[in-house]
């Protein structure tokens, strides 16, 4: 079990390591991502070229780092605006209570009476194409989850004892807030954050996939799925590259999410 | 129980009530004109103004929400720009083809879940355990997108068993209910293995034990029944993922159902079909949601509510 476990943190690393480290020295590598090899269009693996050639003769791998940049660069933003902005409005709500909270419970459940994706779907579509829109779709669809779980952990840890004797000694909400609530908000907001980048991992490449996502030449890992299923017989690694790319990276950020929760013990509220 | 009827209707209401408010704000926030958007960019002015009147768009921002809410309680969804064809009409002709999708990957989850999710639980930290749940890792890591086209490419390209694409024949089903159903398999079958966990302690599974009931009828018949609440619940609330997933798988199969008209419209720039969908699928939700709720009070007589 000891043995499984530490497996599972040594591949959940090493595929983060991966991902991060391309996604940040993609810039710095000497990579052809939209240049066109028309002699070499749908050629599959080689030695010359670790994953092959898509549709238009561009190199797959050099593509498949672009793609990870892409993902890595969404999700990092997206966790970054909808974390913030759903604890801070969680934590106000529940702070203040009265009609405040109230609006904002309400504003809550409408949010969550939206399918997640669906919502995202919709928003992207009608907001145009292109990196910045996925980005504010996806936080308009992220905050909520943050929001909740940020309102329901501040609304108990309002009547702790440390809270009250920190406002029996006249200490200010924003202090209060910031120096004895947020701190113990860490570690639920933190596992959430995990599970959220592999969802939005996930919907990052499932907008590119419909196409309202990243716009070529750029790559996604999702459009590249896109395109390979047109070619999915005579050149099934258009798809399989960056699928198996997205499902290691997926696959590694629930794993390291799954551990941490059951680490940290989560007492949940 | 009639109160709790009551206030849960109330808030069944007041959520639709939003949801309604926020898919009509939806067109009001395409950047620019959503006419020019529409209509492109070669259109007359003419043209343009008369559209403008013609959905409405002429008039303050709170009169057309107050129209806009009017007209759906009466039903009227407005009109397609691309087909010109009652909105209401488009989403009536599709849902049959989403229903049946959506029930079949929903038939899918459970058929899986329940033997797996099980067999985890009663085989605790056994290999069969260990399975089913890398199973469940796989089954939530794995998005829609690319399970489709896996599938496509082993069962109906290499095997040839199965059609690619389309739903003229029965077995056109199959690939798109497995697609859509493997996530929900997945969380399910994790979420019967940990109630199913917290069951198998309790006295009343010693005591059926004790009396001699094999195994099978102690895990069919005491404990999955008493692990049925959860279970249920998570189907209610994940149904929503499943729906949104059902857009996804639609447009990998070509599957002519809500998603595929949603995806189409929104490239079309079809804004009252899009609204149409988002607003169709977003209360088919919070209906079910509701509906979870009261089962949820009905299957389990312990379950009081006080509001």
């Amino acid at each position: 079990m000891i043995k499984l476990i530490a497996w599972r943190i040594g591949f959940a690393g090493c595929v983060l390591l991966l991902w991060f480290g391309l996604a940040i020295s993609a810039p710095w590598l000497p990579l052809q991502p939209t240049e066109i090899h028309l002699s070499a269009i749908l050629q599959p693996p080689s030695w010359q070229s670790i994953l092959g050639y898509d549709d238009l003769g561009r190199l797959l791998l050099d593509r498949l780092i672009m793609g990870a940049t892409t993902s890595f660069f969404v999700a990092i933003a997206v966790i970054v605006v909808s974390l913030s902005l759903g604890t801070f409005i969680g934590l106000v709500s529940a702070w203040l209570g009265g009609w405040v909270d109230l609006i904002v419970v309400r504003i809550i459940d409408i949010f969550l009476a939206f399918p997640g994706l669906l919502l995202a779907i919709a928003l992207a579509g009608l907001l145009g194409p292109g990196i910045e829109n996925v980005v504010i779709a996806l936080s308009v669809v992220g905050w909520v989850g943050f929001a909740r779980l940020a309102r329901a952990q501040t609304l108990s840890l309002k009547r702790r004892e440390h809270v009250l004797a920190a406002q029996a000694m006249g200490a200010s909400s924003g202090r209060i807030l910031l120096r004895h609530v947020l701190p113990l908000l860490t570690t639920p907001l933190l596992i959430e954050a995990t599970f959220g980048i592999a969802s939005i991992v996930i919907a990052e490449a499932g907008l590119s996939f419909l196409g309202l996502g990243v716009q070529p030449p750029a790559a996604s890992w999702g459009s590249m799925i896109r395109d390979g299923t047109s070619y999915l017989l005579v050149a099934p690694h258009m798809v399989l590259a960056p699928g198996l790319a997205l499902l290691l990276v997926v696959l590694a950020v629930n794993m390291l999410g799954d551990q941490l929760r059951d680490r940290l013990d989560v007492r949940q509220v | 129980m009639f109160t709790f009827l009551l206030s849960r209707l109330l808030s069944v209401l007041i959520v639709l009530f939003g949801v309604s408010t926020l898919v009509f704000l939806l067109i009001h926030i395409v950047p620019g004109d959503p006419i020019q958007a529409m209509l492109g960019e070669n259109a007359t002015a003419t043209d343009q103004t008369a559209l403008r009147i013609a959905l409405g768009l002429d008039q303050p921002l709170w009169q057309q929400w107050g129209h806009y809410l009017t007209n759906m309680l009466q039903g009227h969804l407005g009109y397609s720009l691309y087909s010109k064809e009652p909105v209401l009409d488009l989403l009536l002709n599709r849902i049959p083809a989403t229903a049946l999708l959506a029930g079949a990957g929903l038939a899918v989850a459970v058929a899986l879940a329940i033997p797996l999710g099980s067999l985890a639980a009663v085989r605790r930290d056994t290999v069969w355990d260990y399975g089913a749940m890398t199973f469940a890792m796989l089954g939530v890591s794995i998005p829609n997108f690319l399970m489709g086209p896996l599938l496509i490419l082993c069962f109906s390209l290499w095997l040839g068993w199965l059609p690619v694409s389309g739903s003229d024949s029965a077995t056109a089903l199959i690939l798109p209910a497995i697609t859509l159903g493997t996530a929900l398999a997945a969380i399910l079958s994790r979420m019967v293995r940990s109630t199913l966990l917290d069951v198998l302690h309790e006295d009343y599974i010693r005591t059926a034990y004790a009396k001699g009931l094999n195994p099978r009828q102690v895990i069919w018949r005491h404990a999955l029944r008493n692990a049925a609440l959860p279970i249920i619940t998570i189907l209610g609330l994940q149904l929503g993922t499943l729906l949104a997933g059902a857009v996804i798988t639609e447009m990998v199969f070509s599957w002519p159902g809500l998603g595929q008209l949603t995806i189409e419209a929104i490239k079309r720039r079809d804004y009252p079909v899009v609204q149409g969908c988002v607003l169709l699928i977003s209360f088919t939700y919070v209906v079910v949601n509701a509906g979870t709720d009261l089962v949820y009070a009905w299957l389990d007589p312990r379950v009081h509510y006080h509001d």
